[in-house]
This record gives structure tokens, C-alpha cells and sequence, in this order.
């Protein structure tokens, strides 16, 4: 008996093992090794690697660009996510509403989620572009002046954000689309008997209560989604005009690959998801306790 | 008075019919049961009552007014369902309090915080709050006022769907299965309260089931309904004595009733050749049909003794009484069942018995399904009132 169990043991071990080698090999060997470089002051390419003790975390502390990336990309985070989730839900009630172009319109509001960013950026650009872009054409021909949307200090983050809700709203629609579906429509039945059934009733009595733990799941992936914002700021306005539209991964990926600073970029990436990880937490603590209802 | 009355009420969904003409009238304080078999349009009848479907043709009348355009919410009718359909993010105070609040509240008084602004508001809360109390009375849900229904038993929940519907005192209550998802030894309680329950407030109740027992149990009056149409509506007793189609009579009662396959022919009956002593109503038109007799209706004889013959195949002992499978010779029949009860000597399987049938407790379904009345000579009648002529053998 208990040989057979040892047996099978060993057959488990050697069945995840692959699985676990592969794991331990690309994932918390790297992330370890994040870790241990952002203590030391390795630049690519050089020979000799030092301790550099808490020296990376101390500059970071003091770092203008670092303080201005990190408030643009919280400036960010905190436009896209509020507006791609209320234009999600909108437009998820919306489509549900009705069975007309259902699927037209779930797969183009789809479109940009599964569309390269990089190539849509190039796109937007165009689009964007103060003489050649049709957005323009259209401002001047209702006689105002032409906006330089990313060459414009003030113009450029709000633009990206633009751009990045435009990405972000089809997630978040197919995301609310899956939470509608799951709610009884016993409920709704309820609801009208028991005197709600005016839309806007049958929407605060029932669909918004139950979508409650959806819309918690999508406003902390919304989150993490456009704390990462990256490829368009590289693809467009490469940080610029003057630092206006430097996110924290642009300026990881500038220390880490156009500065070689490894040791540096290490830092940033280790504060980085030290923060998103302390704000995921606190937000599923926070809001998971109000709507979950089992 | 009546409550509710349905005239010729058609539905289909996409091209196949569900519903083909019902007419069902609820008297006032009357607890009228729904029962058929799945998929017979009981459900959807009643969601047109509710206003939660729309029907194609017909006229729903509630307290005499006709109601065919009004929103569920306007029909003063409250209803349970079969999940209960609990609001999961209320309390169990605010899932009763709701339709009182939607009714007595306006848009702008329902928002929180508003009782302390307006004293009109906060008397209506006031008011609202006595009125779920007493309804939690009502239902033994004291004390469970602030709990979430997922802190609530299957049982808990069911009462507090039924609390939210008595709270407002409707003209009308519609239950959908309420309590298909409760265990058999909480039905039966629940079968009970409920009933008491309606007779207490006396406010009219249609009741859809496919639990013939339950129907027998709890209502005034059952509307048996089968293929879209209502077949029969009677009490439980008219419906178990004098089924007026075949279907009911295969619907109602536990055991199924035995069919013997007959045939008519210049008034008179034969079953496997035999000739049946009983006289026929001059509707019965010549040709197949079947003869249908209930359990209690037929008594073992010593073989030979019987009208028909036939073998013991198997017993099954029920307690208060036991069920006799007899195979019958020459009739090509699921077993006949005999009834007994449970202190009577009984033959083992295997062995050869005669059966007796009450006479004036046999039914005539002809080919259409439709019942003819019988006409027995008075002594066979009376013969088969007493007990298992085998027994006493």
C-alpha cells in the first residue's frame, strides 16, 4: 500500500515537472533576478557588477523624470479607467438591449482590443496629424484653430488617454456583456411585479447590484491595463513633447535599453509592481466586501 | 365575485403554439391549482396573468378590470417564483420592504437619507417598516430581518419570497413551483403553511404545479391542463372520481389508474374477450377502447373466482397498504395494480388469482379519450365493498 502511494507520487512529480522546470526557468528565476539587479549598479555591457545597496532606490526617491512619469502615468490610469468602464457598461446595456446588429456591433467595438496597438498608433497619428490628419481638416472647417493634439504639451496626455479608452472600452463592453448575461432573468421578473420596470429602475433594483462583482474585476484589470501603457507613447510621441507624455514603462525601457542602466530600470520595474501590487490589493479588499453577495 | 377570468388566451412562440384558447376563472379567495405535465403552457398561462408575457389573443381580466396593456406592476398582483428570485445585495428587511417602497415612494423619497429631510417621507418609512414586520410575522421570519438571503436556508428563502409577496396584500398571488426546490419533508410543512397561509388573508391565488399531489392537497379548485388547453377543471375529488379525459385520468392519483384495452360494440363491453357487466351511456360510439379502474378499485379472488384471471408477479409494501402487480391473463397491459391493505394475507408471487372489479367504479374512455358514463347493476356493486375475497378464503 504504501509503496503504491509512493509510486504514484513520484509519477505526479515527474508529470508537473515539466510544467514546474519551465515556471521556475522563465518566471521566478527572471523575477528574482529583477530583484537582485535592482541592488546593483550593472550597466550593460560592463565587466565588473557592484552592490549597490539601496543607491538605485534613493536616486529613484529624487528622480524628476522618474516623479513626472509616475504622476503622468497616474494621471493616466486614473482618466482611462473610469471613462472605458462607464463607456463599457454603456455600450454592453446598449447592444443587450436589443438584438438588432448584436454582433456587428459587439465585434467592432471588439476591433481595437484585438487590433496591434503599434500599427493603430501609426493610424492615430495620421489621424491626429495637425496639417494632414482628417481630425484636423474637420476642426478647421468649422473655422477653429488646429490643434497639434500630440505635439501640444497640454494636448498630449489627454490625447493618449483618448486613444487608450478607445482601446480599452471593447474589453471592458465584453467583459460587462458576460456579467449581464449571468443575472436570472427571475430577477427582472421580480422587479416588474414588484412595481420596477421602468428601465431606469429595473437598472439600480437589479442590473447594477448584480453586476456589481464584474464591475470590480474590470475596473482593477482597466487599472493594471492602462498602468502599462507603453506602445503608444513609443510609437508616437516617444515621452515628448518635453516629458509631457513620459509614462513609468517608457522611462524603464529608456533607462534599461537606450541608457543600459540595468541596475537602475531593475529598480523602477521592482517599485512598479511593488505599487501595483499594493493597489490591486487594497482595491479588491475594498470593493469585494460590498459587492459580493455568494 | 371573480378574481381573475382568462377568455380564449393563445400564445406561440415562434410558429409552434403554446397556448390554444384558455378560458379559467379564479372566484375570489379561491386557491386554484395549475397542474400538467412539463412544457403543457401552465408556466407561460401564468406569465401572462403577471403580465411578464405578452399573449396573442384573449382577454386577461384581474378584479373584473381588463388588464391585457397594464405592466406587471400595475396588475396589483405580487408573485413567487420558483428560484424565489431573492435580491442577493438586500437584506431580507429591504427584499419585503421593496414593493412597498416602488408603490408608496417616489423616485426621489426611495434615495437614502431622504427620511431625514421630509417628515412625509420618514412616516411612510415608518409605515413601510411596521408592514414588512408584520409580514415577517406572518411567515416566522422574525429575527432574520438583517441577514442576506445567501445567510438564509433553502426553507428561509422560500418565506421570504413569500413574505415580499403578501406584503403589499395584492388582489392576487401567482406561485410558480414554489417548492419544487425544497426537500419532501419541508414541502409537506410548507404545503401546509401556504395553504393556511391563503385561507388566513383570503386573497385569491393561482398556483402552478406539476406535483398532482400538491394540487390535490392544497387547492380549492385544479385546472388540469395538457398540450396548451385546459382539460378539466374540478375539485380534487371530481377530478379523481369522474376524469373527464383519459389524460387526467392517467394525471391525477397514485397509482396511475389500470387501463384495460376494450372494445364496444352494440353497447356492450369485452376485454380480452370477456364480457364486462355493466351497461353503456348511448354516447359510446362502437369501436376501441379502454376501460380504466384505480387500485382500490379491484380485489384479489381465489382463481377462478374472478372476472378476469391473471399471476402475482410482485408486492410492494407502502406502509398503510400494499400494491398487488397482477399480470392478466390474455391482455397485452402494463400489470394491473391491486390495492390492499398492508395486514391482509397476500399470495406470493407466482401465484394464480382471480380479480374483481368495483363495477360502478370502472371508466369507458373511448378512442378520442373521451369518458362515457357506466351504468353497474347495484349487486355487483355492492359485492365489491368488501375485503380480499382470497384473505378470507
Amino acid at each position: 500500500m504504501r509503496g503504491r502511494r509512493a509510486r504514484e507520487r513520484r509519477k505526479a512529480w515527474l508529470l508537473v515537472a515539466p510544467l514546474s522546470i519551465g515556471l521556475v526557468l522563465f518566471l521566478v528565476l527572471p523575477c528574482l533576478g529583477v530583484v537582485a539587479m535592482a541592488f546593483s549598479d550593472w550597466h550593460l555591457g560592463q565587466e565588473n557588477i557592484g552592490f549597490a545597496g539601496l543607491d538605485n532606490f534613493s536616486e529613484l526617491a529624487n528622480d524628476a523624470v522618474f516623479r513626472r512619469s509616475a504622476l503622468n502615468t497616474i494621471i493616466y490610469a486614473l482618466s482611462v479607467t473610469p471613462l472605458s468602464v462607464l463607456l463599457g457598461l454603456m455600450l454592453a446595456l446598449l447592444i443587450e438591449s436589443s438584438t438588432l446588429g448584436r454582433a456587428f456591433f459587439r465585434s467592432a467595438f471588439f476591433l481595437p482590443v484585438i487590433s496591434t496597438t503599434v500599427a493603430m498608433a501609426i493610424v492615430w497619428e495620421f489621424l491626429l496629424h495637425p496639417s494632414l490628419g482628417p481630425v484636423n481638416a474637420l476642426i478647421a472647417a468649422l473655422g477653429l484653430p488646429r490643434q497639434g493634439f500630440l505635439n501640444d504639451a497640454a494636448l498630449v496626455l489627454p490625447t493618449l488617454a483618448g486613444i487608450g479608452i478607445w482601446e480599452n472600452t471593447g474589453y471592458n463592453m465584453v467583459l460587462v456583456m458576460a456579467g449581464l448575461k449571468a443575472i436570472p432573468q427571475d430577477l427582472y421578473d421580480a422587479a416588474a411585479v414588484d412595481g420596477a420596470h421602468r428601465p431606469w429602475e429595473r437598472f439600480w433594483t437589479v442590473t447594477l447590484p448584480l453586476l456589481g462583482p464584474t464591475l470590480v474585476f474590470v475596473v482593477v484589470i482597466s487599472f493594471l491595463r492602462s498602468f502599462r501603457v507603453f506602445e503608444t507613447v513609443a510609437a508616437i510621441t516617444q515621452g515628448g513633447p518635453r516629458r509631457a507624455s513620459e509614462v513609468i514603462l517608457f522611462t524603464i525601457y529608456q533607462e534599461g535599453f537606450v541608457f543600459f542602466r540595468i541596475g537602475y530600470a531593475s529598480a523602477l520595474t521592482v517599485a512598479f509592481v511593488v505599487v501595483l501590487f499594493a493597489l490591486t490589493l487594497v482595491k479588491f479588499r475594498f470593493l469585494d466586501r460590498r459587492v459580493h453577495y455568494g | 365575485m371573480t378574481a381573475v377570468s382568462l377568455t380564449g388566451i393563445t400564445k406561440a412562440f415562434k410558429t409552434t403554439p403554446v397556448l390554444r384558447g384558455v378560458n379559467l376563472t379564479v372566484n375570489g379567495g379561491e386557491f386554484l391549482a395549475i397542474v400538467g405535465p412539463s412544457g403543457c403552457g401552465k408556466s407561460t398561462l401564468l406569465r401572462i396573468v403577471a403580465g411578464l408575457e405578452e399573449h396573442d389573443g384573449g382577454e386577461v381580466r384581474i378584479g373584473g378590470a381588463v388588464v391585457d396593456e397594464l405592466p406587471p406592476g400595475a396588475r396589483d398582483i405580487a408573485m413567487v417564483f420558483q428560484s424565489y428570485a431573492l435580491y442577493p445585495h438586500m437584506t431580507v428587511r429591504e427584499n419585503i420592504a421593496l414593493p412597498l417602497a416602488m408603490r408608496d415612494l417616489s423616485r426621489v423619497e426611495r434615495l437614502p437619507l431622504t427620511r431625514y429631510l421630509s417628515r412625509r417621507v420618514a412616516d411612510r418609512r415608518l409605515k413601510i417598516r411596521a408592514a414588512v414586520a408584520d409580514a415577517a410575522a406572518l411567515v416566522a421570519l422574525d429575527g432574520l430581518l438583517d441577514r442576506k438571503p445567501k445567510e438564509l436556508s433553502g426553507g428561509q428563502r422560500q418565506r421570504v419570497a413569500l413574505a415580499r409577496a403578501l406584503v403589499r396584500r395584492p388582489q392576487l398571488f401567482l406561485l410558480d413551483e414554489p417548492l419544487s426546490n425544497l426537500d419532501a419533508a419541508l414541502r409537506t410543512t410548507t404545503r401546509a403553511e401556504i395553504v393556511e397561509l391563503q385561507r388566513r388573508l383570503g386573497i385569491a391565488t393561482i398556483y402552478v404545479t406539476h406535483d398532482q399531489a400538491e394540487a390535490m392537497t392544497m387547492a380549492d379548485r385544479i385546472a388540469v391542463m395538457m398540450e396548451g388547453a385546459v382539460v378539466q377543471v374540478g375539485t380534487a375529488k371530481c377530478l379523481y372520481d369522474t376524469p373527464a379525459d383519459i389524460r387526467v385520468a392517467q394525471f391525477i392519483g397514485t397509482p396511475q389508474m389500470n387501463f384495460l384495452p376494450a372494445i364496444v360494440a352494440r353497447g356492450a363491453v369485452r376485454v380480452a374477450g370477456l364480457q364486462a357487466p355493466i351497461g353503456l351511456a348511448p354516447t359510446a360510439a362502437d369501436g376501441s377502447a379502454r376501460l380504466g379502474i384505480r387500485a382500490e378499485h379491484l380485489r384479489l379472488a381465489i382463481h377462478g373466482r374472478g372476472w378476469l384471471a391473471g399471476t402475482v408477479r410482485h408486492h410492494e409494501f407502502l406502509g398503510a397498504e400494499q400494491l398487488i402487480h397482477v399480470v392478466a391473463d390474455g391482455i397485452a397491459a402494463p400489470p394491473m395494480l391491486v390495492r390492499a391493505a398492508s395486514d391482509d394475507p397476500l399470495p406470493p408471487s407466482g401465484t394464480r388469482v382471480g380479480l374483481i372489479p368495483a363495477w360502478h367504479r370502472m371508466h369507458l374512455f373511448d378512442a378520442s379519450g373521451r369518458r362515457h358514463e357506466i351504468e353497474a347493476a347495484e349487486s355487483t356493486a355492492t359485492q365489491a365493498g368488501s375485503r380480499s375475497l382470497w384473505a378470507t378464503s
